[in-house]
């Protein structure tokens, strides 16, 4: 079934490149649609009382690796985080392909085929149970995306295309490194101490709990390698250039996947190797982790004040947006990462559907400055109120999905710094760090309001030389409102009833950081209070505390 | 006496054709001529066939690397004469066909066919060489003939000049090694590998014996085009005809790296029982030269706008990488720790990718002049937008280039993958970081290819930009970029394969590169050890 979604996308896309444009836009709507329905009947399948175990296992042995030992395989099976995951890819796959109908004219076979491609991969990092599989899938993605804005995206495209890929390239490139770093431990440095199987093994939860046993100076060294990776597809600050700029570039529904699903690769990565591979380097270095997160979510947040372009707002505010979501994730305690992970989707809803109203707008004014339009509720009721409802989503009103996330997010950075039973060990963050990440949200009000006050209210500007849409009616026609309500009804659904998804998250969340856990408790054992000295838990220390 | 001639068999099948070549090259029928290249290819197929079948031979240093050597050689050597169809007497065969008398004397067909059939005889003879001597003959016999092929293989003088400098440069190198030669032969007293071996693993290696073998690698750095002696690639490259280039890009390398095997398993590593390393001096050296040689490559490799010195230079880093294999030796043997397998398996996944990026190039050409004298691509705007001119060829060229990359999950990712855990498993962190900083710097100008091929518009010339005429070209490109995909599903059996061409001791089964898997070499051993204690 998990093989399935990975193969509807690749035999759609190859069908796509030998169809003739019209069918070529049927066989995507079609096969996208299949691939949607697909998601959703393995959410019936999956059992959600068990979200922390990886249900509907699939292996198939590659051969790759000595006699006998169990070496790469194509692996997968899903927890509750990645089947989240997985319905927005799923649901964002349909809505991309309905959403480009108009505005891509031109080669629409290539846009289809790379476009369906692309969700092969992406669906494949969160299905990856095997260390090799993931790394393929998530440099995969690139090949599409690279290809989408290329041959897709406006004036500054190549540019865009190439930064993007280079700098996520280099990046996975030491992720890789770290990894494999894991991957070679378990096989040889393990079994001197008498644990471990001794083989090469490239399953992730193998890996998991080898990596656990290694020494706090290998954590480190690894978590460095592994954030090289994850930090750049996030992105967190300093390495967030390529973003706006592929985000500026891309065509509407690349920006609605890069957005939506392809920064929840780096999230993804962070959740699922980063935080339970390294727990103690984790619980050391949180803090500055958290402080970068912090300077990106302030610094996106004023470069967004000042941008005059709305989708580089867009874009920029995804930085920011994702700084709340990688410090909720480093709080290290469950509501900080749940909120961390609900984010994630958050994010992906209002910020995909963001995009898609601005690319709407872009196909009617062929512009996105804020200089240019204004006043557009006048002409277009329907695009204003939907442009208005994932504003308030995304700013964090209570109601909607972005405030459930955001609030959970700092709520589990400011409890952070609470100590654990008398004695015990503080966490990572504490109030401090949400309070400065606070000041973000209110730049985000600020900055997202201000963009909608010009666009959507006021007196009505339209760009000088503009006399008809095109095609287009002046307000939103069917299909584009069909794209936009499905997402406008979860973004409610999401703010008003969070709880059956809180609750199917918590125990996969609680199974990722059990390691901290287990190492803060050790800690608070060994120290009892007085001097804090960072130690590995001693080997073989975890078969006894498994909670 | 017997024993070897057993081993060289391809070689000896290989000799008699190159004999046959040269004859018939000269024939005034034109048919007769034109079968230059078939026979080559039945040569090389019956050789490679004979490759598979080598008998057991306890001679050898590396025994298992004798067939698995010239079966790669063979193999690759097929699809490099389909790639060379068309370079040779192109201006007489049109003389020819416009009515002009054949001249014996302007004909180089023969001899052409029949170096390249010399050369790839060499590099299959250091496969099997068990002696010094036999190793210097057999490292020269692969590359004196390669200076004459670049040498005619265009009617330009840019050609012969590349040719001279090649020769100059090839000397030096030659020169270099064998001092280093001289200096073992002082140092041990033998030139017989296996004795060099016995005695320096009681011994020691000894001052003299340090700088032989310092001075015999750097001079075969020269065949794989290593950092110091790497200056001659690019111009080389440039100056001979692309199909030439390609295989200048493959056998003298191929050939030196055998060297470089022999050579370190001589004063190296004896599977896991003493000895792990190679001597500190020697370590040290080819890690500077891993290190260098794949940044250099990549770096200088960043500035070309002519493809095909961006493929040269890319040549010489990939160099790089598989010195890495070598500077972490075989580990444990087992399949994730072997740096020499990895290498091995690279050498196979580079001959593959590197040709196909050569052929794409080679088979598009432009017509220029009023006689329609066809002249190669070789910039970056001449490929441009070549998967809308020509898509086949374009969609090669991506391929390969992707490949190169070390984009998962492409051969060439394949190779990097087994390359870093060896890596890793030998304790080199820091060359593992090189190398993958390296590929990062690698893509920066792979990524110019495909996008140059994939996005940009064609180029207004490119309309001249027509198809060679030459079907063999064609399908060398379409097979060796193919192969980057096709091969995938045998990465297993194939670095299984490598793992036996390394080992050491004779296995006691006969090694053959059959890709069964029950094969009880030492090397899988020793993982079944571990497994038991589980």
């Amino acid at each position: 079934m998990l093989l399935l979604l990975v193969v509807i996308p690749i035999v759609a896309a190859l069908l796509i490149a030998f169809a003739s444009p019209a069918l070529a836009r049927r066989i995507a709507g079609a096969s996208s649609l299949l691939f949607f329905a697909l998601t959703v009947a393995c959410a019936f399948v999956f059992d959600w009382s068990d979200g922390a175990a990886f249900q509907m296992p699939f292996r198939l042995p590659l051969g790759l690796g000595d006699d006998g030992a169990a070496g790469v395989a194509l692996e997968f099976g899903v927890d509750g985080v990645a089947m989240l995951l997985i319905m927005l890819t799923g649901l964002l796959a349909p809505l991309c392909v309905f959403g480009s109908f108009s505005s891509i004219t031109d080669r629409v076979r290539t846009y289809y085929a790379w476009l369906l491609a692309l969700q092969a991969p992406m669906v494949a990092v969160f299905l990856a149970r095997d260390l090799i599989t993931f790394y393929v899938a998530f440099e995969f993605t690139l090949v599409p995306m690279y290809v989408l804005i290329s041959l897709f995206g406006s004036t500054n495209r190549k540019h865009a295309a190439t930064k993007f890929f280079l700098f996520t390239f280099t990046g996975s490139l030491m992720t890789l490194a770290g990894l494999l770093y894991v991957v070679w431990f378990n096989a040889t440095q393990l079994p001197l101490s008498g644990l471990g199987a001794g083989e090469w093994s490239f399953n992730i939860g193998v890996l998991m709990e080898a990596a656990r046993q290694m020494s706090a100076t290998e954590q480190a060294w690894v978590l460095l390698a592994m954030m090289c990776g994850f930090a750049v597809k996030t992105p967190l600050f300093p390495v967030h250039t390529w973003l706006p700029l592929a985000h500026t570039e891309a065509p509407t529904a690349g920006s609605v996947v890069l957005a939506g699903v392809l920064l929840k690769l780096g999230t993804y990565g962070l959740y699922r190797f980063v935080i339970p591979f390294v727990p103690v380097a984790v619980a050391e270095y949180a803090p500055l982790i958290a402080i970068i997160s912090i300077i990106g979510i302030v610094y996106a947040g004023l470069i967004c004040w000042v941008q005059r372009d709305v989708k580089k707002l867009v874009a920029y505010s995804s930085v920011s947006h994702l700084g709340f979501c990688v410090l909720g994730l480093f709080a290290l305690n469950s509501v900080g990462s749940v909120g961390s992970v609900m984010y994630m989707i958050n994010h992906g809803l209002s910020t995909g559907a963001l995009f898609f109203c601005v690319g709407m707008m872009y196909e009617r004014y062929h512009t996105r400055s804020l200089e240019e339009v204004g006043g557009l509720a006048k002409k277009m009721p329907v695009w204003a109120f939907f442009t208005v409802f994932f504003t308030l989503a995304s700013v964090g009103l209570p109601g909607l999905n972005g405030f459930v996330s955001e609030i959970m997010c700092l709520l589990g950075a400011f409890q952070s710094g609470a100590t654990w039973g008398v004695g015990g060990t503080p966490g990572p963050l504490g109030p401090w760090f949400a309070a400065v990440a606070a000041t973000g949200m209110i730049i985000a009000a600020i900055y997202l309001l201000y963009m909608v006050g010009r666009i959507v209210f006021g007196p009505l500007r339209e760009p000088e030389g503009h006399e008809h849409h095109g095609p287009l009616p002046v307000d939103l026609n069917r299909r584009e409102i069909l794209v936009l309500a499905p997402l406008a009804a979860l973004c409610l659904f999401l703010g008003l009833y969070p709880r059956p998804a809180l609750k199917a998250l918590e125990a996969p969340v609680a199974h990722a950081l059990a390691g901290v856990h287990e190492h803060r408790a050790t800690m608070t054992a060994n120290t009892a209070g007085a001097l804090v000295l960072v130690e590995t838990p001693p080997l073989g220390a975890r078969e006894e505390a498994t909670p | 006496m017997i024993e070897k001639l057993a081993l060289i068999q391809p070689e000896i099948v290989l000799f008699i054709t190159t004999c046959v070549v040269m004859v018939i090259g000269l024939s005034r029928t034109y048919s007769v001529r034109k079968a230059c290249a078939t026979v080559s290819g039945v040569g090389i197929a019956i050789a490679g066939v004979l490759a598979i079948f080598t008998p057991q031979t306890d001679s050898a240093l590396l025994p298992g690397l004798i067939p698995y050597a010239k079966t790669l050689v063979a193999g690759v050597g097929l699809l490099l004469l389909l790639l060379l169809s068309g370079v040779i007497d192109r201006d007489l065969e049109l003389r020819v066909t416009r009515g002009e008398a054949f001249e014996p004397a302007r004909a180089n067909r023969g001899e052409f066919y029949s170096f390249f059939l010399f050369s790839l005889t060499g590099v299959m003879l250091c496969a099997t060489a068990d002696d010094l001597i036999w190793l210097f003959l057999a490292l020269e016999l692969a590359s004196l003939p390669t200076y004459v092929m670049v040498a005619i293989s265009t009617p330009r003088l840019r050609s012969q000049e590349a040719a001279v400098k090649y020769f100059f440069l090839g000397a030096f190198g030659a020169a270099t090694f064998l001092y280093g030669f001289a200096l073992i032969y002082g140092a041990t007293g033998t030139t017989y590998l296996s004795e060099i071996r016995d005695i320096i693993g009681t011994d020691g290696l000894g001052a003299i014996g340090t700088a032989g073998f310092a001075l015999a690698l750097l001079g075969i750095a020269f065949k794989i085009a290593a950092v110091p002696m790497h200056f001659y690639t690019p111009d080389v490259y440039e100056g001979a005809a692309t199909p030439v280039a390609a295989y200048l890009a493959f056998a003298p390398k191929a050939a030196g790296f055998l060297a470089f095997l022999l050579l370190t398993s001589t004063i190296g590593w004896t599977w896991g029982a003493n000895g792990d390393a190679l001597p500190d001096a020697i370590r040290v050296i080819l890690w500077i030269m891993a290190a260098l040689t794949m940044t250099i490559g990549n770096v200088l490799a960043l500035l070309q706008t002519s493809v095909k010195r961006m493929l040269a230079y890319s040549s010489v880093a990939h160099s790089g990488y598989m010195l890495v294999g070598i500077v972490v030796g075989p580990g444990d043997g087992s399949f994730w720790q072997n740096g020499l397998s990895a290498m091995l398996f690279y050498l196979l996944c580079y001959g593959f990718m590197n040709m196909g990026a050569f052929a794409v190039l080679a088979c598009v050409e432009r017509m220029t002049g009023p006689d329609g004298e066809p002249i190669e691509l070789e910039t970056l705007d001449d490929i441009r937008g070549l998967c809308h001119t020509h898509p086949v060829m374009g969609w090669s060229m991506v391929l390969s280039a992707l490949s190169l990359l070390g984009l998962p999950p492409l051969l060439g990712f394949m190779g990097k993958l087994l390359l870093v855990t060896a890596g890793l498993s030998g304790g080199e962190y820091l060359l593992v970081v090189v190398l993958l900083l390296n590929s990062a710097v690698a893509a920066f100008y792979y990524l110019r290819i495909v996008a140059g091929a994939m996005f940009e518009a064609p180029d207004a010339r490119a309309g001249d930009g027509v198809l060679t005429t030459h079907r063999g070209r064609m399908i060398a490109a379409v097979a060796s970029a193919a192969s980057v995909v096709v091969l995938l599903p045998f990465v297993g059996p194939l670095v299984r394969a490598s793992q036996r061409a390394v080992a050491l001791q004779p296995t006691t089964a006969i090694v053959t590169m059959s890709e069964e898997v029950s094969d009880a070499s030492p090397l899988v051993r020793v993982d079944d050890d571990v497994t038991q204690d589980r």
